[in-house]
């Protein structure tokens, strides 16, 4: 599964560190917003992913988030709403060596790039894609986003929004994504970590990241990123481990036909076998789908962590795949000739 | 009985079924031969809307118009010497293009009383004396195909499937043109099913032999070669001849091409041409619209690959936005329009050159394109190919506009030598030392193309504004216009890199008649005639648009009147009007189909005299 990680690493890179990540331009993000951290996460976790600097390419759309490639010292690309995904498809399948990242927002992704984003994940090029999820559209002040709850009053919606929420990790199962995770701003470590696997899988790879806007919607994910009620409301998945949670690790998750509910492992009745086993490797997405579902039943904890983690071959290999092929058949291929094809005649 | 042999100049047959009837592909074999044989060829494709419209209906007739001549030719004709009709609906669609004293050669077993309701005839056609001005051909072409081929074992669709061949074989006498290419054909397209090669081989064989035959048919013709530059030459199609440009270009300059595209008529043959070079290292990406496919060859630019894409209206209206960006982004690309008659969805099979603002104008902000149009369908070549030569050197997206017209049409190309090609040199940055993102090259004003995976060219770029040399997001009010200037003044300064406009004609006189696109068959043949008839007026073509080439003020600036011809409502004209202050008249035509040559002479003469 982890190619990637166990390739040596050259000197050159190695003595990378997070400064060399960072562009000369001042970051323009409001004081005590979540794309900070998101930001110093990437850029501390780059100088250990192994490559050179000058491979990795960041793409954005717009929104608050999108513009983070202009904060960090490589290739970046700032495009247009919701297209990043086109231009990063174009990137990686013109230079697959490129480290490819995709920066954008729950508007960027969900709702103008909507299209966009299910066929990302369904051709599987191998392209990181970090989601700013903060439930609002930040940059235009303050309307409701595709990932808003539904009865959210906002700027656009004085009496409550009346549109369902999609759900953007089901949303990526459902398209058929080889890597679908959710990480929180405000855990740094586990960012990090979940960051450096997304890079590690070979495939596209999709991070949810619930990040505070705390100008328009401050605190939207607090009961899953705050001390004290963190705990009691998230349930970290880790692979071959049963779904423990709570701040005594004193409840589990458990299947009750399709529904997944919560049980108590104190009293008694229920045990760790009794729970789900996360399996982020298997190949059938059911597992990951339930999970996915979590945070739409009141009372589950969101799931945080790798729901689903699978090596299908990448559109860009298949595409270099087809090349070879094409000139092994037939040649590589000569103008002349081309030019000449077919039936030609000749005048004197 | 002695037939006779009639030496003429040139001849323009329409071949016309239900759509799947067979008429594009025995219009494509007659082509074929006819160029084999010498001839100077020119054709019109007239598709239906619909894939496959009920049978016998009007809106279902497939045309596919064929002008061969021992002359140079520009068009396929206006009106027709052959009409081969293979029910009543075919013969109703196209009969108003048959010449007086025409042949008309129909299928009589297609005319049963259903038929010729369905096709809206309240009496027979061939009773009732309507066509007593044609020489009327009246042949059981379903009965003496199924004869010819009852031996084949096939069921009867599958035999009644061959009448083309039958009407092809008959066509082939006619002008005397050898059917071996029609063989050679018929062996490659049914090398998995004999079955169907021996059945078209003997119905093509059959109607060849009933003309030989019978008394219906006395008089065959003969059409000498046409006389040619010297060298090799193929048929060509314009869509092809796009495809084979942007691989040449990609071959020439050592880039990979990336092709992205989103299917629509009628660009989609360019895709599906692409799609086969993949021995050239083509990356043909058929993405989920046209946003998308745009947004795959602004990638590719950015790192460093020949980025194109292509649509037809309505799909480069989706592009807008990108193309935009790729302008800012100062990212060299190649837009492919292969336009078809608007507003919307308008009429898809049919021709028009009324997106020709849209290109110029359809994007927010000043956002200056260097546009160019090709001509005619082998033209398609060397302008696409210009497309990216431009682009690459001055580092913007180019468009690259066709029509429908010459996209489907056909004709003779003189092959070029891969070595006479005109270089396109490109320059990836690697010195690290005074490198900026936005530093331009004195001549050209092209910033450099710096591409992911140099080392120290690390930057961003992006459509916010940027500051000159820097790149960096600038809000600064002065920077703002010194940008907007800049990006006009580069695409400007490519009017210094054009070869010298040809006049067709004298350089001053009454009239010049002034058109672009694929209107340059009728309007050079229009003016051809004209000057035969000792008519004061020339012709300049245009295949630069913007900018629009220097010479084009002083060279209106020699006549004293002058007309642009356009399939829209006067694009061009306002255009040129708003540039020069010149008073130039339009010859608008907006129905779906090329101009008639016919149309642009009554208006040349028109003018002349001086009623308008
Ligand atoms: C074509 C287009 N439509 C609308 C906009 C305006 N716009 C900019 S960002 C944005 C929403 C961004 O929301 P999100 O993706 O959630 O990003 P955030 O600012 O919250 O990080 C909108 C509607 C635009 N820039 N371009
Ligand atoms: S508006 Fe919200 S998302 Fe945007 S920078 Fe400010 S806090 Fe962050
Ligand atoms: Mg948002």
């Amino acid at each position: 599964m982890k190619k990637r990680a166990s390739r040596p690493i050259p000197v050159a890179v190695q003595t990378l560190t997070k400064g060399d990540f960072t562009s000369d331009q001042d970051v323009r993000w409001c004081p005590g917003c979540g794309d900070y951290s998101i930001l110093a996460q990437t850029q501390r976790i780059l100088p250990d992913l192994g490559i050179p600097k000058e491979d990795f390419v960041f793409i954005s759309g717009i929104g608050c988030s999108s513009r983070f490639p202009y904060y960090m010292n490589t290739y970046g690309f700032h495009t247009i709403h919701g297209r990043a995904p086109t231009i990063a498809a174009g990137v990686k399948a013109s230079n697959p060596d490129l480290s490819v990242w995709v920066i954008t927002g729950d508007g960027d992704a969900l709702s103008i790039g909507g299209n966009h984003f299910i066929h990302l994940m369904r051709r599987n090029l191998d392209i990181n894609v970090l989601l700013f999820n903060n439930r609002i559209y930040g940059l235009t002040k303050g309307q409701y986003s595709p990932t808003s709850e539904q009865g959210k009053k906002t700027y656009s919606t004085p009496m409550g929004s009346i549109d369902n929420p999609f759900n953007p990790i089901s949303l990526a199962l459902a398209s058929g994504a080889t890597f679908v995770a959710r990480s929180l701003d405000r855990d740094p470590e586990h960012l990090r970590s979940v960051i450096k696997s997304a890079f590690d899988h070979k495939g596209t790879s999709f991070i949810e990241i619930y990040q505070n806007c705390n100008v328009y919607n401050d605190g939207a994910f607090f009961t899953y990123t705050e001390k004290e009620t963190k705990a009691e409301n998230t349930v970290f998945l880790e692979h071959g481990e049963p779904l423990v949670f709570g701040k005594d690790g004193d409840k589990g998750i458990c299947l009750n036909g399709f529904k997944p509910e919560v049980v108590s492992l104190s009293d008694g009745t229920h045990s760790n076998g009794d729970l789900i086993t996360h399996d982020q490797f298997t190949e059938d997405r059911t597992l990951a789908y339930f999970l996915s579902r979590m945070t739409e039943v009141p009372g589950l904890p969101h799931p945080i962590g790798i729901f689903r983690s699978v090596e299908h071959p990448c559109y860009e290999e298949m595409m270099t795949e087809q090349i070879n092929t094409a000139k092994e058949r037939m040649g590589d291929g000569d103008l002349d000739a081309l030019l000449n094809e077919g039936d030609t005649w000749v005048v004197e | 009985m002695k037939k006779q042999k009639q030496s003429i100049e040139e001849a323009t047959i329409l071949f016309a079924s239900d759509s799947g009837g067979g008429a594009q592909s025995i219009g494509t074999q007659m082509t074929e031969a006819s160029a084999i044989a010498g001839n100077d060829v020119a054709t019109l494709p007239d598709y239906p809307a619909e894939i496959r419209a009920p049978a016998g209906s009007l809106a279902g007739i497939s045309g596919f118009q064929l002008r061969f001549s021992s002359l140079t030719i520009h068009t396929p004709g206006d009106l027709c010497d052959v009409l081969v009709a293979m029910n009543p609906a075919a013969l109703k669609v196209n009969i108003d293009k048959l010449k007086p004293n025409g042949i008309l050669i129909v299928d009589t077993d297609n005319f049963a009383p259903r038929n010729l309701r369905l096709a809206g005839y309240s009496s027979n056609p061939l009773e009732d004396g309507s066509l007593t001005q044609f020489q009327v051909f009246p042949i059981e072409l379903t009965r003496l195909t199924r004869e010819a081929l009852k031996d084949t074992g096939l069921t009867q669709r599958e035999v009644d499937r061959c009448k083309n061949f039958y009407a092809l074989g008959m066509v082939c006498w006619m002008y005397n043109r050898p059917m071996d290419y029609a063989f050679q054909w018929l062996k490659e397209k049914f090398a998995t099913k004999p079955q169907y090669i021996e059945a078209n081989t003997l119905a093509l064989k059959a109607g060849n032999i009933y003309c030989e035959v019978t008394e219906q048919f006395a008089t065959s013709y003969e059409i000498k070669p046409a006389k040619f530059a010297p060298g090799k030459y193929r048929n060509i199609e314009g869509n092809m001849a796009t495809a084979l440009g942007l691989v040449a270009a990609s071959q020439k300059s050592g880039l990979q091409l990336v092709y992205g595209s989103y299917p629509i008529t009628p660009a989609s043959t360019i895709l599906h041409e692409l799609a086969r070079y993949r021995n050239f290292g083509v990356k043909t990406m058929q993405m989920e619209d046209e946003i998308a496919a745009v947004g795959v060859a602004i990638g590719a630019a950015f790192s460093g690959a020949l980025g194109a894409t292509g649509s037809s209206g309505p799909g480069i209206a989706l592009k807008a936005e990108a193309i935009n960006l790729a302008m800012i982004a100062e990212l060299p690309m190649v837009v492919c329009n292969i336009q078809r008659a608007g507003p919307s969805t308008g009429m898809p099979t049919k021709t028009e050159q009324a997106d020709l603002l849209q290109m110029f104008y359809g994007r927010n902000g000043e956002s200056p394109l260097p546009v160019i149009a090709a001509s005619r369908p082998s033209d398609c070549f060397e302008t696409v190919y210009e497309a990216c030569r431009i682009a690459i050197k001055y580092m913007t997206p180019v468009i690259f506009m066709s029509d429908l017209y010459i996209a489907f049409g056909a004709e003779p190309w003189l092959i070029p030598h891969v070595s006479d090609l005109p270089a396109i040199d490109v320059d990836f940055p690697t010195d690290t030392n005074g490198f900026e993102p936005y530093l331009r090259d004195e001549t050209t004003l092209a910033r450099p193309w710096a591409i992911p995976g140099t080392p120290g060219l690390e930057h961003r770029i992006g459509g916010l504004e940027k500051a000159d040399i820097s790149g960096n997001v600038s809000y600064d009010p002065d920077n703002h216009e010194k940008m907007v200037h800049l990006r006009a003044e580069k695409v400007a300064r490519i009017a210094d890199d054009l070869p010298p406009t040809e006049i067709f004609g004298e350089s001053s006189g009454e009239l010049l008649v002034l058109s672009w696109g694929g209107t340059f068959g009728a309007v050079r043949t229009a003016v051809e005639h004209k000057q035969a008839e000792s008519k004061s007026v020339s012709h300049v073509h245009l295949r630069y648009l913007n900018p629009l080439p220097k010479e084009v003020g002083d060279i209106m600036q020699g006549f004293k009147r002058v007309l642009i011809p356009e399939l829209n409502l006067g694009q061009l004209r306002l255009l040129i009007r708003a540039e020069y202050l010149v008073d130039a008249a339009g010859l608008n035509k907006i129905q779906g189909q090329p101009f008639h040559v016919f149309e642009i002479e009554s208006k040349i003469d028109e003018m002349l005299r001086g009623d308008v």
